[in-house]
């Protein structure tokens, strides 16, 4: 950039070498100068520092991220204007402050993207540096763009009191405005404490690196000074933490360089706004493929599990499949795929873990995945093998009822297209909650191995025939009349039984005539989703 | 009529909803050899995977047999295939055995007994033990002043290498007695183990026969069966490049005069013992359909499950010895789900993802009982097919080998792909210089792969950068949008080694200079296939990519062994460097289960101390007791597996200090 501006100042000298005096030069070194020092953030030994933690500059994130030469950056002037505690010293002062910002593109399609500088002042959060985050975000939305955080903050500019609390809440209320209009993502890459958290959190996903990344409200000095808990910064709020146990970021990845290029390739999934359909790319795998895997995956034994993954691998184009919280609550399989090059959200009960049973994890996981399909128009697959919602106090007094219909609401009101598929149980009032036809499911299909009913025969015998002395006839009775998929079919709550091998077929099918699908839902304020 | 016919391995592929893994398959007389569970017209399940309550369960068999209304059973290879009882069976219920009469699966199945009528019948035996062995101070001199080391420990009722041991000192012998009776006892219920002089280097060279129940009996030539990993034969040829028409014809001569001897109708095979100076000593008879028996169907145009079938059916055989011919070259691979890179191959299991056999090849033939989506269990021998190639000539037949290896998509489950393809293009193995040392000879070391030449270093690394260019174009296609990019700087990882590559394109073909040289790989770029055909500098390979990570890392199957290849651009490469480095576990100190299996010894406790190499526990896997040794001496610090357990591979089982 620097060199491109120089060329054209040196070209009018020629032409007009009077009007330029030395003055005007001494702008233009003075230009020359602030952009040098914007590049170099904190300096050169804190870039090594950095380095030595195993972490990559602010801008170095950008270069990978971005497409070469695409990343057009804003506001590398705006300094702190903080006067307090000798922060109006000259050396106090960075060109850009403590967070690069700008637009660019990944893959040919626009982004938006604001990187923090962990060697400026910590990285930490200023009202300058909010203003710079806040203008891209209001353009983003303005265009239409998706938003990409890379975290690396310490936290509060705590030289500027009220003014980066502020900034907080500034960023906070763009947060929640561009839910839902356009994408936004998270990548933490350091620390992210305190109200900072609050930003990732309200996002779409969050995602992290291993081992270099923290997030926490509070540190481990504090927990354990108000709790008396000894806990390590990793224990507290590491990747491992939040991507297994709290659930809290979407993902991890092994390092700096790996996330990049792998939130790269999570970008190819995404629309770039709610006015957009979902991203359609050009795609190898015939849409017409036969999976044969498929006809023998489901046991025989109801009891038996099996492996949802091996389903969607076989389904989706080229076994690409981008799993959302692959470690958390494992009894539901969320993520993105393509069907024909287009962009699908997938959900599927997983046989595998607590037999696919709904419980309070898996359904605010399933129902927060839903609903970011719903509002950026991506059609959502789901797959049915659920033996009902999880039994016991712990699920009772944790509150099942109402988080389990947050995932009965996300379905519900979702009017992108939705086909599902029963590849074995749906039981009970689970068998309502996975998309199905009566939540206005647009195409259902059931496996010939379906069983829809109340309950699996054991129960059902107790109740049915309570008392009757020969329960194994009954059960087999039960069976005979439910354990399978007409009942539903013929009351065309499923619209077709068909062959397990045929699925991709079907669905690639269904999605080119569901592509024009309109739907809406009465107007209101908003709905009042059971938090 | 119908025909039934218990097959060997029938797995899941044949079981629309029914998991479990056994069944009779059934078929229609037509079917012959190519019998496949594909084409089987009904299946009965015979009982639950373990092969106790299922294949060798002969009252569930006998059962299947009676509901179907079955008329004759070809008993396949392995399980009751060798069996007396079952023969018997079946002749009492008026059920033709399509096979030998029950007293030569008996004479034949007893190898001491087999052995002396061998003697009796002036066929060559080995030099040995002739009787039943049961291990005592007293047999351990007689048998060793006798014979000296090195010995051979068999199982009485065994084949196949199970309950086969070779012992070179007196420790080893009796771990080897061990080691053969229980799983003597396991495999076959028969415990009893004899003892003879083991022949240092020999081929394995077999004779096939085929007896009428006239008195009439043909060979139809040998297969040279030497490569070999414990006792199992992993590469099989027919002819042998060894036997000249003069030895064929006296080893022919024997096998024919050991079968009239026993009164053998059906498909017999005799195996012999070949040393270098062309000796040849008999080793035991199979009384059945031996798995590697499609090569000699292929040269001598003979189908011998047909011919099983007409002898059963008591007609004479149709055929002279000058009517048997050898036409062109047959080359076997067995296509085992296992690991080529634990000692020469490791049982492994899965569900196999994808599946593709290499059948369009003209010349291929592949026999499997399997399907995409089947599993691959602990309970059988881990085959996965045999894959057969035909040529007019032997090199002829490699280069179809080579391709049929190559065109081979199995996915889920670990393969020994990269071993075969190895072996088939080895110097050695191509001078025909084997013997069923060669494995052990080859790689001193066990396998590693194939060892990439400068050349196919290039060509590699170009492959690998045109896949990722083409990737990464692609994912720039969104519909409507079209970016034009032609040059590239790319850096590569490739075993621990950095390249620099520049790649242009244009126009599918993709020039990558590679350490000065340029390499033009070109091809259909289909990201979706699991096969890669390309044209690199203008000769055709066929590569297949495995995995594609959104960071860079791709493996590609290349000349059968897969590597693992890192394509960054120049900037991400330059900025890993600041990556922290991820230190792997310490794997002295843990063992871990190699393979999936059931644990059916542990030999120490915590605290125990144990000595480099010394037993700590033994895992059983696809009937094949294996002893997991101590990496170094320590005191043992925790112990994670039970006997009985069943474990998967990479299971902790026993942690060191």
């Amino acid at each position: 950039l620097s060199t491109v501006a120089t060329a054209v100042i040196g070209s009018r000298l020629l032409h007009n070498s009077r009007w330029y005096s030395i003055s005007h030069l001494s702008v233009q070194d003075r230009i020359e100068e602030k952009r040098r020092a914007a590049l170099v953030g904190g300096g050169q030994k804190r870039i090594d520092a950095q380095h030595k933690r195993g972490k990559l500059t602010a801008r170095e994130r950008i270069d990978l991220l971005m497409d070469p030469e695409s990343f057009v950056e804003y506001d590398m002037f705006v300094e702190h204007r903080c006067a307090d505690f000798g922060m109006e010293a000259d050396h106090n002062k960075y060109p850009g402050d403590s967070v690069v910002t700008g637009q660019g593109r990944i893959n040919g399609r626009l982004a938006y993207v604001f990187s923090q500088d962990f060697t400026v002042f910590g990285g930490s959060l200023s009202g300058a540096h909010a203003q710079k985050i806040c203008k891209i975000m209001d353009q983003a939305m303005m265009v239409g763009a998706p938003v990409i955080g890379l975290n690396d903050s310490g936290g509060a500019r705590i030289q500027e009191g009220v003014e980066s609390l502020a900034g907080y809440a500034d960023i906070f209320l763009r947060n929640v405005m561009a839910s839902g209009v356009v994408p936004q993502i998270s990548l933490i890459m350091g620390p992210c404490a305190g109200g900072a958290v609050y930003s990732p959190a309200l996002t779409d996903f969050t995602f992290m690196v291993k081992d270099t990344s923290y997030l926490f409200i509070t540190g481990p000095d504090v927990v354990k000074s108000v709790t008396n808990e000894d806990v390590t910064q990793e224990e507290l709020g590491g990747a491992r933490t939040h991507t297994a146990v709290s659930g809290v970021a979407h993902r991890a990845f092994e390092n700096d360089v790996d996330a990049l290029l792998n939130l790269r390739n999570f970008f190819n999934f995404l629309p770039l706004s709610n006015k957009d359909p979902a991203p359609v790319t050009e795609c190898h795998d015939p849409s017409d493929r036969l999976v044969p895997g498929l006809d023998t995956l489901v046991p025989f034994e109801s009891t038996k599990a099996y492996d949802m993954l091996d389903i969607i691998h076989g389904i989706v184009d080229e076994r690409d499949f981008f799993e959302i919280m692959p470690n958390y609550a494992k009894n539901i399989v969320v993520g993105f795929a393509r069907m024909n090059g287009r962009t699908v959200g997938i959900v599927g009960n997983q046989p595998k873990v607590a037999s696919g049973c709904l419980d309070i994890n898996s359904s605010v996981k399933g129902a927060r995945f839903v609903r970011f399909c719903d509002a950026f128009n991506i059609p959502i697959i789901t797959f049915v093998d659920v033996p009902g919602f999880l039994p016991g106090t712990a699920q009772e007094y944790g509150g099942i009822i109402r988080h389990g219909a947050k995932l009965l609401f996300a379905f519900a009101e979702a009017t992108v297209p939705k086909i599902t598929v029963i590849t074995r149980k749906a039981y009970g009032g689970a068998y309502d909650v996975m998309s199905s036809k009566h939540l206005r499911g647009d195409v259902n299909y059931a496996w010939p191995s379906a069983e829809v009913a109340v309950m699996g025969a054991k129960g059902a015998v107790q109740i049915i025939f309570r008392g009757k002395e020969n329960q194994a006839e009954a059960e087999a009775e039960y069976v005979e009349t439910f354990a399978n998929p007409f009942p539903a079919a013929v009351r065309g709550f499923v619209d077709d039984i068909i062959q397990p091998s045929t699925t991709r077929k079907r669905i690639c099918r269904d999605l080119e005539v569901l592509a024009s699908k309109k739907q809406t839902n009465p107007w209101k304020k908003h709905a009042n989703i059971p938090l | 009529a119908r025909l039934y016919i218990v097959w060997y391995r029938i797995v899941s592929g044949l079981s629309l909803n029914i998991s479990k893994v056994c069944h009779l398959s059934i078929s229609g007389v037509g079917i012959v050899s190519h019998v496949h569970v594909k084409m089987a017209d009904e299946a009965v399940c015979v009982g639950p995977a373990p092969t106790s309550k299922s294949y060798l369960n002969m009252d569930a068999i006998m059962d299947a047999i009676r509901q179907t209304g079955a008329q004759a059973v070809h008993p396949g290879y392995g399980f009751l295939s060798e069996n007396k009882e079952f023969a018997r069976r079946l002749a009492a219920e008026g059920v033709t055995f399509i096979g030998p009469d029950t007293h030569a699966i008996q004479a034949m199945g007893d190898k001491i007994e087999s052995k002396l009528i061998a003697k009796a019948a002036r066929v060559n035996t080995i030099p040995g033990f002739d009787g039943v062995v049961k291990w005592r101070r007293a047999d351990e001199c007689r048998c060793v002043c006798l014979l000296g080391y090195p010995v051979m420990i068999k199982a009485s009722a065994g084949g196949g290498g199970k309950g086969m041991r070779i012992a070179w000192s007196d420790d080893e012998t009796r771990e080897g007695f061990r080691f053969s009776s229980q799983e003597a006892a396991s495999s076959f219920g028969d415990d009893r183990l004899l003892i003879e002089k083991y022949i240092d280097n020999p081929r394995h060279i077999e004779i096939q026969v085929l007896a009428d129940k006239h008195g009439n009996a043909l060979w139809l030539n040998e297969r040279e069966c030497s490569i070999q990993r414990r006792n199992q034969k992993v590469v099989e040829e027919a002819p042998s490049t060894f036997l000249d028409p003069a030895t064929r014809r006296a080893m022919g001569e024997q096998a024919v005069s050991l079968a009239k001897a026993v009164q053998y109708s059906s498909a017999g095979t005799v195996e012999f013992l070949v040393d270098s100076k062309k000796n040849f000593y008999f080793l035991e008879m199979n009384t059945r359909l031996q798995v590697e028996h499609p090569i000699t169907e292929c040269i001598t145009g003979l189908d011998l499950v047909q011919q099983m079938i007409r002898i059963a059916k008591g007609y004479k055989l149709q055929h002279k010895q000058e009517d048997i011919p050898i036409n062109g070259w047959a080359i076997e691979s067995r296509v085992y789900a296992e690991d080529p890179y634990k000692s020469f191959g490791l049982p492994s299991i899965g569900r196999l993802s994808q599946y593709e056999e290499p059948v369009r090849l003209s010349g291929v033939r592949v026999d499997s009982g399997i399907q995409e989506g089947s599993d691959i269990s602990i309970y059988y021998d881990p085959m996965i097919s045999k894959l057969v190639a035909y040529g007019a000539s032997r090199a002829d037949a490699l280069k179809k080998m080579e391709a049929a290896l190559d065109n081979y998509v199995i996915r889920g489950v670990t393969h020994n792909i990269p071993l075969l393809r190895e072996i088939i293009v080895h110097p050695r193995f191509v001078a025909g210089d084997i013997s069923t040392n060669f494995l052990p000879e080859v790689y001193p070391d066990g396998f590693k792969g194939h060892p990439l030449s400068a050349g196919d270093r290039r060509e590699l690394l170009a492959a690998a950068a045109a896949l990722h260019i083409a990737a990464q174009l692609r994912s720039q296609r969104f519909l409507g949008e079209q970016r034009s990019r032609r040059h590239w700087e790319l850096c590569l990882e490739l075993e621990k080694s950095v390249h620099m590559l520049a790649v242009s394109h244009s126009r599918g073909t993709y020039t990558v200079e590679v350490d000065g040289e340029k390499v033009e790989v070109s091809g259909e770029w289909n990201l979706a296939s699991a096969l890669l055909p390309l044209s690199i500098n203008g000769s055709h390979k066929v590569l297949q990519c495995l995995t594609r990570s959104p960071a860079g890392d791709i493996s590609l199957q290349y000349l059968g062994t897969t590597f693992k290849v890192r394509v960054l651009s120049v900037l991400a490469a330059s900025l890993s460097k600041h990556m922290p480095e991820k230190l792997p576990e310490d794997t002295s100190s843990i063992l871990r289960s190699p393979m999936p299996g059931t644990v059916v010894g542990v030999a120490v406790k915590p605290g125990d101390t144990v000595a480099v190499g010394q037993e700590i526990c033994v895992i059983e896997a696809m009937k094949m007791q294996n002893s997991m040794t101590a990496a170094k001496t320590a005191k043992v610090k925790s112990v994670h597996c039970k006997t009985g357990e069943t474990v998967g591979e990479g299971d902790l089982l026993v942690e060191l200090e």
